[in-house]
């Protein structure tokens, strides 16, 4: 269900670089420029202009172009949004700072919780209280709102969220409050939570609606002021913006909602490898990417990726669970971890090796960069292990020094350690690819997936050199490294559907279920999210797809289960508990006799048919069909069989379809290597992607 | 180049990461799949690998310190009940020996021995909290723990893989939520499965045949780390003491903690008798919480395991509350259970080097809430029935360098339960949920602010709450010339002050009014920073009056 579109652009702003990627006809132009954090506009300028010209388009000839941005995430992290304030029902006014009542380090007697978005003296609260059943125990009183109006303007507020508890049951308190704040306050930014996050839980909804606000004004002003500089280079096409769920939104409704956005990155390198998996003919993927700090990992069934309703942004310690922000917006679930190319490795008191979360960033950068680093990173010991060519990184524009890695190997692990440089390189290499094993099958196990029989997409500066053994430690026998794979995130947004989604909670226990009322219910959210399709595409042709969130009576995790589109019959109550028995015994192997079911929250995601953009990019084969010819060789260790071997490095470009590369070897391009183990065989396949798959009985 | 004996050493360091992915994998599926509220919102769960010498090599984090070597401790009398010889692939066995598992009925330990090509090679253990066991319900007024539900010796849940149906259907029948109990009790079993699993394939991948040689050095290295950390203080004997509420008295918590080669030992001589109330200590799990408070400040960073549990000792006289002996009512063991790592900070602080932090709140303060027992058992009344364990926190004490945190769950690590939840699960209504204005101890750093809570029924009905809740006379202590926390309160909205201890009734149109404790502060009021003394008035931390 894809369309063509002639000439298609995607923008991704990283922490680091712009990624700009544009497809015409059956060609690919990409480029790579830094991001400019104070006004991120003149990065994606650049990247673009850069594009046409190796392109050689003008902007006018743009069909359609279509952005990503970690602006929104960076602003939660760095905490450079908005002065925000929060209206909230009173005798509930710490509701963000209260929490869940936990810490997220058990033996971290001076553990800090994050400062809440909103601090104490901006936590308003106004008399007012809906029931469960949405009910007014106590009607709203306004007349104080003058006087928080009075406060928020000394302070200097120019966003409010506003969330009363169950406004997800019955918006009305806060939509009274949203029309007197227009009138009293108009100049603010108004976030309401039964619109930013209408779920059950409050403290989770309150700290998206807190989030949404505190981004809202400089999301806003950066998006309009992104149109102007479009606008004025000739750049009329439509414009859409990638969302956390994998699916693509207005500038409107960006605009209005700009929480949505975050993670929009991740989000892209997943489609990616979605749509990798589809062209293959793999269903069930495992997408690896690895970068100079993180390396994410997503679960990806029947072709799309795992999704969920809740994570966390800007966790502050190791990437620790419960150490960030809970945010419920839809989002493509992956893991992240603190492992990347710039991971700094040392010796913990036990005389283990440790890498990461700590990175040594681009300045000063791993030891090898001779820019100042002193200490190992993961990129130090690649290069002690013959992955990397010193000569060949990043298309040969760094120099790498192999003597200051084996020096800072030498210093902070090997000595420790009694063992060589070279063992200590081993000793990093292998613990950052177990860290990732077992996070992807904690990861895996959270959500009832196992990870085995998985075919691996590996995306991303570092995660080819990586990825061949961390597939042997998952029991994974076959792996796939696209081609732009490291500008992978802003190709997945040209892959990406014109979708919304939208969450509401009603609880009913299934054998009571009251069709009218969920039916009700379902044809606004439809409405909803149908109203934001249209506006991107007005012609769409929108295909729905209901679900509803089940679990068993007493139970604290919900399963998604599909519907059919229609709206719910009595006799339905059956099918629904047939659907979800089926759906645990699945995920856990048996079904609960004698248990109720209810629902928690039910979703809509609408999708306009056809609207992800096909893939016309051609591969172009090399000339010379002849046998494929080393370039050199490398001493390569082997982490399964224990020792370096001398292998050959191939030029990727020079490696053609039908040609098999049995490993160890290396097959190198501008901007990574493939590390291609001893357990793999390596060729290109049909599109030009390397493919590994293992091999009998190597050496 | 002979890589073979540093390589192996590589190996040995990925494998010990990996045992300890392993548990936390067990710990996941438990919490995916349990029902009891408290071990899958809460986290009241504990999950292990064990030597087939029952020797704990690793076990997950989870927010039960309760749980830090008493599921060790327990392991070993498994072993005694099942010795290794006459385990049998397939087997999975049980108790809910308050003395034997992890202090208290609800807790269910499950046992799993684990063959690798039909040869014992490792035992996976997990507890967690069961909703309910029978008896009169999980709260403090059992007068001995037969009153407190239904015991299960060391029996055999599933024998060579068939599960044991008559076990199954006797805890169906005791309990008040049979459906949850048995899911509860299977989930233990799965989650035991999934360890195994991973762990036979990690030995095939290392080609292992036994994990002893790894388990060796689990055990040794931990241990050596931690006696390091012990040897670089100074040895003596410190003692502390710390009076709590109790049920009928008041009880006095006494600690001399001797540190003498390279170990730890505690010795709770001195310490209150037993109660005549289910707030008694098994061993086990006085052992646990002492441990958590020695742990958490030295060495915090080496994993639980024998190895790093085997430098502290702990001992206890058999006529005290610490070490109360069947048939001692012990359900709610938790109250001064989770009072022990204040004690130990107590005789920590006198050993030169080492900062410890103000007392706290310490016990949760759980409400256990309920639909008044008289209108449970008339079948005509419209009245809903519930029951409801709603977990609640008062602050924790200042740091040596910091505030203490407000509205948080410390030695427990366990998590709240969100309004909107107990609300849906029942007719209750939160009229108030706030941090607790001046409840924090003064200090240069101040403690942690309790909590303000209110709560009613929607219904027009009384219901009942059954109160296990401390330091209501006897609040937390500041230290270094920091202030106390405010005591905690029990009351009904109409004035009415309530006992800390043992079920009572909220009248219908009445309301609960709850303060959780404040956290005590650390170092003189008098040095705090004014920045600090200004936030807190602009924030109402501090309400001058």
């Amino acid at each position: 269900m894809t369309r063509i579109v002639p000439c298609r652009l995607a923008a991704d702003i990283g922490g680091t670089f712009t990624d700009v990627a544009l497809e015409y006809g059956t060609s690919r132009f990409t480029a790579k420029v830094l991001t400019t954090p104070r006004a991120p506009e003149q990065g994606v300028i650049r990247g673009i202009v850069e594009t046409l010209a190796r392109a050689s388009l003008t902007a006018s000839e743009v069909d359609l172009f279509i952005h990503g941005t970690t602006l929104a995430t960076n602003a939660l992290i760095e905490r450079k949004g908005a002065r925000t304030a929060l209206i909230t029902t009173e005798g509930f006014r710490d509701v963000i700072e209260i929490g869940r009542e936990s810490r997220f380090d058990q033996y971290d007697i001076n553990l800090m919780k994050p400062e809440p978005l909103v601090g104490r003296e901006l936590r308003l609260t106004i008399r007012e209280r809906i029931a469960v059943d949405g009910s007014v125990v106590i009607p709203i009183d306004l007349d104080c709102l003058p006087g928080h109006v009075a406060t928020m303007r000394a302070a200097g507020v120019t966003s409010v969220a506003v969330g009363f508890l169950h406004s997800y049951v019955s918006p009305d308190h806060e939509e009274q409050v949203a029309e007197r704040l227009a009138q009293l306050m108009p100049e603010a930014y108004i976030s309401l939570s039964s619109k930013v996050c209408p779920e059950v839980r409050e403290y989770e909804r309150l700290m998206t609606t807190c989030a949404n606000a505190y981004v809202q004004p400089l999301m806003a002003s950066y998006l309009r002021r992104l149109r102007q500089e479009l606008d004025a280079m000739g750049l009329v096409a439509p414009t859409l913006l990638m969302t956390s769920g994998g699916g693509l939104t207005t500038l409107n409704n960006a605009c209005e909602l700009p929480i949505r956005l975050v993670e929009s990155g991740p989000a892209g390198g997943a489609i990616l490898a979605a749509h990798v998996g589809r062209q293959c003919g793999v269903d069930n993927l495992l997408s690896f990417d690895m970068g100079g700090t993180t390396a994410k990992i997503c679960v990806i069934d029947k072709s799309e990726p795992l999704k969920s309703r809740a994570f966390e942004v800007a966790r502050s310690k190791r990437f620790m669970k419960g150490s960030g922000m809970p945010i419920r917006i839809p989002v493509i679930e992956m893991v992240e971890i603190g492992a990347g190319g710039g991971s700094i490795a040392k010796i913990d008191n036990l005389a283990r090796i440790q890498v990461g979360p700590e990175s040594a960033t681009s300045e000063p950068g791993p030891a090898c960069y001779g820019l100042g680093g002193e200490r190992p990173t993961v990129t130090d010991a690649d290069l002690v292990l013959g992955k990397i060519d010193p000569n060949n990184f990043a298309g040969g524009t760094i120099k790498l020094d192999r003597s200051l890695s084996l020096a800072a190997i030498m210093n902070h692990i090997s000595g420790a350690l009694g063992t060589t440089a070279e063992l200590g390189a081993f000793g990093i290499c292998e613990m950052v690819e177990e860290n990732m094993a077992n996070a992807s099958r904690v990861h895996a196990i959270e959500r009832g997936k196992d990870v085995r029989s998985r075919t691996m997409v590996a995306f991303g500066g570092a995660a080819p050199l990586h990825a061949a053994r961390l597939a042997e430690k998952l029991g994974i026998d076959r792996l796939i490294v696209p081609r732009g794979a490291g500008v992978g995130s802003a190709v997945g947004f040209l892959r990406a559907p014109v979708a919304y989604e939208v969450v509401r909670s009603t609880f009913t226990r299934i054998s009571q279920i009251e069709p009218e009322t969920i039916n009700r219910q379902f044809e606004e959210m439809i409405a909803e999210a149908s109203g934001v399709i249209l506006e991107a595409v007005p012609d769409a042709t929108i295909d729905i797809q209901r679900s509803a969130f089940l679990r068993y009576s007493g139970q604290g995790h919900e399963i998604e289960i599909n519907l059919d589109d229609r709206p719910i019959v009595e006799d339905d109550r059956e099918q629904l508990a047939a659907r979800f028995t089926d759906a645990y015994i699945a995920l856990f192997k048996r079904k609960i006799e004698r248990a109720d079911i209810e629902a928690l929250s039910w979703a809509v995601t609408a999708t306009a048919r056809g609207t992800a953009s096909a893939d016309t990019v051609a591969y172009v084969p090399p000339a010379d069909r002849g046998p494929a010819r080393p370039i050199g060789t490398t001493e390569l260790f082997d982490a399964r069989l224990g020792r370096f071997i001398n292998s050959p490095i191939y030029w990727r470009d020079k490696v053609g379809p039908g040609q098999t590369i049995p490993g160890p070897a290396v097959i190198a391009e501008d901007e990574t290597s493939t590390v291609v183990t001893s357990s793999f065989a390596a060729s290109i396949d049909a599109y030009g992607y390397i493919v590994l798959t293992t091999q009998q009985e190597p050496n | 180049m002979d890589l073979h004996s540093p390589l192996a050493d590589i190996h040995t360091q990925i494998m010990w990461n990996r045992l300890i992915s392993v548990v936390e994998e067990q710990a996941q599926t438990l919490i995916r799949t349990a029902f009891s509220p408290i071990v899958r919102e809460s986290g009241d769960l504990s999950a292990g690998v064990f030597d087939i010498r029952g020797r704990m090599l690793a076990q997950a984090v989870t927010g039960t310190p309760g749980h830090v070597n008493s599921m060790a401790e327990s392991v070993k009398f498994f072993l005694e009940a099942f010795p290794p010889r006459e385990m049998q692939e397939g087997d999975v066995y049980i108790t809910n020996d308050p003395w034997m598992g992890t202090g208290h009925l609800n807790d269910m330990v499950v046992v799993t021995p684990t063959f690798l090509d039909g040869k014992l090679v490792a035992i996976f253990a997990c507890t967690s909290h069961l909703i309910d066991i029978g008896g009169i319900g999980f709260g403090p007024d059992g007068r001995d723990v037969v009153e407190e539900g239904l015991y299960l010796p060391f029996l055999k849940l599933i024998d060579r893989g068939a599960i044991n149906d008559t076990l199954i259907a006797i805890v169906r029948g005791n309990s008040r939520y049979p459906t949850e109990a048995e899911g509860d009790i299977l989930s233990l079993a799965a989650c035991n499965d999934v360890g195994a699993e991973r762990l036979i394939e990690m030995m095939r991948e290392f080609s292992l045949s036994s994990l002893e040689p790894l388990a060796d050095h689990i055990v040794e290295q931990s241990r050596k780390s931690v006696q390091a950390e012990i040897a670089k203080l100074a040895e003596g004997s410190y003692s502390a003491s710390m009076r709590v509420d109790g049920y009928e008295k008041p009880i006095d918590l006494v600690a001399t903690l001797t540190i003498a080669k390279e170990t730890i030992t505690i010795d709770f001589s001195g310490t209150s008798g037993p109660s005549a109330k289910g707030i008694n200590v098994p061993l086990n799990y006085a052992l646990a919480y002492s441990t958590y408070g020695v742990r958490v400040l030295i060495a915090p960073d080496i994993p639980n395991n024998a190895g790093s549990l085997e430098p502290i000792k702990v001992k206890a006289p058999t006529d005290s509350i610490l070490n109360a002996q069947r048939p001692a009512p012990v359900s709610s063991r938790h109250i001064i259970g989770q009072m022990l790592p204040d004690v130990i900070f107590g005789c920590l602080e006198q050993v030169p080097g080492i900062a410890v932090p103000a007392e706290g709140a310490s016990s949760l303060w759980n409400l256990i809430l309920e639909s008044d027992a008289a209108d449970a058992v008339d079948p005509t009344s419209t009245i809903s029935r519930f029951s409801v364990l709603a977990v609640q926190t008062g602050g924790v004490g200042a740091r040596p360098t910091s505030d203490g945190l407000s509205a948080t769950a410390f030695p427990s690590g366990v998590s709240g339960v969100p309004v909107e939840i107990i609300e849906t699960i029942s007719p209750l209504l939160f009229r108030k949920k706030e941090l607790r204005s001046n409840s924090g101890g003064q200090g240069t750093f101040r403690g942690g602010l309790g909590q303000v809570i209110e709560i009613s029924n929607r219904e027009p009905a009384a219901f009942d709450i059954y109160a296990a809740l401390d330091r209501i006379e006897h609040p937390a202590r500041g230290r270094s010339g920091g202030g106390e926390g405010a005591a905690g309160y029990v009351g009904l909205g109409s004035g009415k002050v309530l006992r800390g201890k043992g079920r009572q009734k909220v009248p219908a149109g009445d309301w609960l009014v709850v303060h959780t404790p404040g956290g005590a502060g650390f170092g003189d009021p008098a040095d705090r920073s004014q920045a600090a003394v200004t936030a807190d008035i602009a924030n109402g931390i501090v309400v001058l009056r």
